[in-house]
């Protein structure tokens, strides 16, 4: 299993505020090494982030996003004491999983 | 009467003397024991990685001079002194020409490799101008150790002698400031004579974007 | 009601922003790089993946490891067997049981080989890493330390001959000039104000410079996409001075160390950070 995520979530208001930091690679698969060969595709394919069972986001991502992604967002309701899962899959299938409590 | 005097007089000159010469020995044997010191611990610090072997830690009398001056100015004598030395070190084109191709002094002007134990020993060596100077109108990316280049020929003329300064000062920059920060890009074989006449080109050919 | 939103690539595109605030300096040339560095750190709140890092470092530091299985638990950083908050900021320190001066990174050597019973070699392994697939444990142990010094004044002293000896050494290296290039510390580093390229460079001969420099390392470096240490910022500067290669936690490494943390004494100290 891959490394774990830091999630941070916090209720601001009537919202809950998530921050995210995924330890990932994201290698583009544009870049080539010092052989000239291309460095194969490695990054996050999908992001799913859920609350009470509900998605409270579901991403797409591709070569653009950066090394160690940092996700930052924000969904209506939630309350302290809860729980907000973020899961991801990259193109290897490589997957993880991470929880947080709101505070 | 008197010759007592003078042998006192005589006695305390000697003994003063002595008692300052002792001084400035064991004041000067100070310093060269910590710089022992330092250079002792710098030798069995480092090991040798690529095309850097550990000779590169050894110092010549530039260097030496130079880094008990620090960052100040050197004093008038011990500067003069340094110029003098390096003067000596400059190897001018054997036909004259200070001159060869913007374009390529360009490329070496930007080249920020060359010399370091990551590089290729037969790759590409450049001068790293930029690293340091302002040189051209559209290159942004420039540094501020050295002062700006831009328009050196249109500012300075495109005489002869002004090329040869400028040939002496990328060869050995010592030669014309001692204590500089800039390398010697000439006597320490960083750069070829024709690569020098490329960037002499770069400053003084009136159609190079230096002096647009 | 079910609700659902799709975001291909737009959340995301925080990334794309970051990269034009950074970028936007750089194309203007003139305008300072450090705004545009403080405007990106500031929207990286509690983003910056040297907690990654982090919290990596904290589960090494706890985890019974070699032949010995033991934690680091019981390794004294200089205030204590085990007490690992604040530490940092009285690194370089004489240590008596080694009997000489060590910084952190020497100091965690130390303690993976005379608690965990590593030999020196593998203790000193891999200690820069490069890609999740050669992790660097030294960098973790680090980031976690240095995380338990944060807001620390630095306090660096000085009361041990061999301490006032290493300073001394440690300044006279900074202005060691050699290499091919003649360059010594003070070649970039003794000035006000001046930049290589349009990266700003700090006067590490004043006690400012040395503060906010010192201060801020470790820092996961975006260009690298790594924590970066201390003894990896000096490995990298001497490698760009076209000097040989320094040894790791080599006494002029330790030295060098000793005379930049002690002049940035009275600063609180503000690591792991984030850099270019």
């Amino acid at each position: 299993m891959a490394d774990p995520m830091k999630i941070r979530a916090n209720l601001v208001g009537d919202s809950t505020e998530v921050k995210v930091l995924m330890a990932h690679e994201m290698e583009t698969g544009q870049r080539k090494d010092a052989q000239g060969k291309t460095i194969p595709a490695w990054h996050i394919t999908n992001v799913t982030a859920t609350h009470n069972g509900k998605t409270v986001l579901s991403a797409q991502w591709g070569p653009a996003v950066a090394k160690n992604p940092f996700l930052s967002f924000k969904f209506k309701g939630g309350a302290k004491g809860e729980k907000v899962q973020v899961s991801w899959i990259d193109n290897r299938g490589d997957k993880r999983t991470d929880e947080a409590t709101i505070a | 009467m008197r010759r007592l005097r003078w042998a006192v007089l005589s006695a305390t000159v000697v003994a003063a003397a002595v008692l300052l010469g002792g001084c400035a020995a064991t004041t000067s044997g100070k310093q060269d024991d910590a710089m022992a010191k330092t250079v002792a611990m710098l030798k069995s610090s480092f090991h040798e990685r690529g095309q850097a072997k550990l000779d590169r830690l050894d110092q010549d009398e530039t260097q030496r001079l130079c880094t008990d001056v620090g960052t100040k100015t050197p004093p008038k004598e011990l500067a003069q002194k340094i110029e003098q030395i390096n003067l000596a070190l400059i190897n001018w084109p054997a036909d004259g020409k200070y001159l060869g191709d913007w374009k390529n002094g360009e490329k070496i002007a930007q080249e920020g490799r060359g010399m370091q134990y990551s590089d290729d020993p037969k790759g590409a060596v450049g001068a790293n101008c930029y690293a340091c100077h302002q040189l051209t109108k559209e290159e942004v990316s420039f540094g501020t150790i050295g002062p700006s280049l831009y328009n050196f020929g249109k500012l300075r003329g495109y005489g002869p002698d002004m090329q040869k300064y400028a040939y002496g000062k990328v060869y050995d920059a010592e030669a014309y400031n001692a204590c500089t920060n800039m390398p010697r890009f000439g006597h320490k074989g960083i750069l070829t004579e024709q690569q020098i006449r490329d960037v002499m080109a770069l400053l003084f050919d009136p159609a190079s974007p230096v002096n647009q | 009601m079910k609700q659902r939103s799709r975001n291909r690539l737009r959340r995301p595109a925080l990334v794309a922003a970051l990269a034009t605030l950074v970028a936007a300096p750089f194309a203007l040339g003139q305008t300072s790089t450090e705004e545009g560095i403080a405007k990106y750190r500031e929207a990286l709140q509690g983003g910056n993946p040297a907690e990654l890092w982090e919290a990596r470092g904290e589960d090494l530091w706890k985890a019974p490891a070699g032949p010995s299985k033991v934690s680091l638990e019981k390794c004294d950083l200089g205030l204590g067997p085990g007490v690992v908050k604040g530490a940092y900021a009285h690194l370089p320190r004489y240590f008596a049981d080694a009997d000489r001066v060590m910084d952190l990174e020497s100091r965690l050597v130390w303690c993976r080989v005379k608690l965990q019973g590593m030999s020196e070699a593998d203790a000193k392994k891999n200690p820069f890493g490069n890609g999740s697939e050669h992790k660097s444990d030294l960098e973790a142990l680090v980031a976690y330390v240095t995380s338990e010094s944060r807001g620390v004044k630095m306090n660096v002293p000085l009361s041990h001959p061999k301490e006032r000896e290493m300073y001394a050494v440690g300044e006279k290296m900074f202005y060691y000039r050699g290499g091919t290039h003649d360059f010594a510390c003070a070649t970039c580093h003794g000035e006000d104000g001046k930049r290589i390229r349009l990266q700003d460079l700090p006067n590490l001969t004043t006690i400012e410079g040395a503060q906010k420099a010192y201060t801020t390392w470790p820092a996961y470096r975006v260009s690298q996409g790594e924590v970066r240490t201390f003894q990896w910022r000096l490995n990298d500067c001497f490698r760009q001075q076209r000097f040989p290669e320094l040894v790791y936690g080599s006494d002029a490494s330790i030295a060098l160390t000793m005379y930049l943390a002690r002049n940035a004494n009275g600063a609180p100290y503000d690591g792991p950070a984030i850099k270019r």
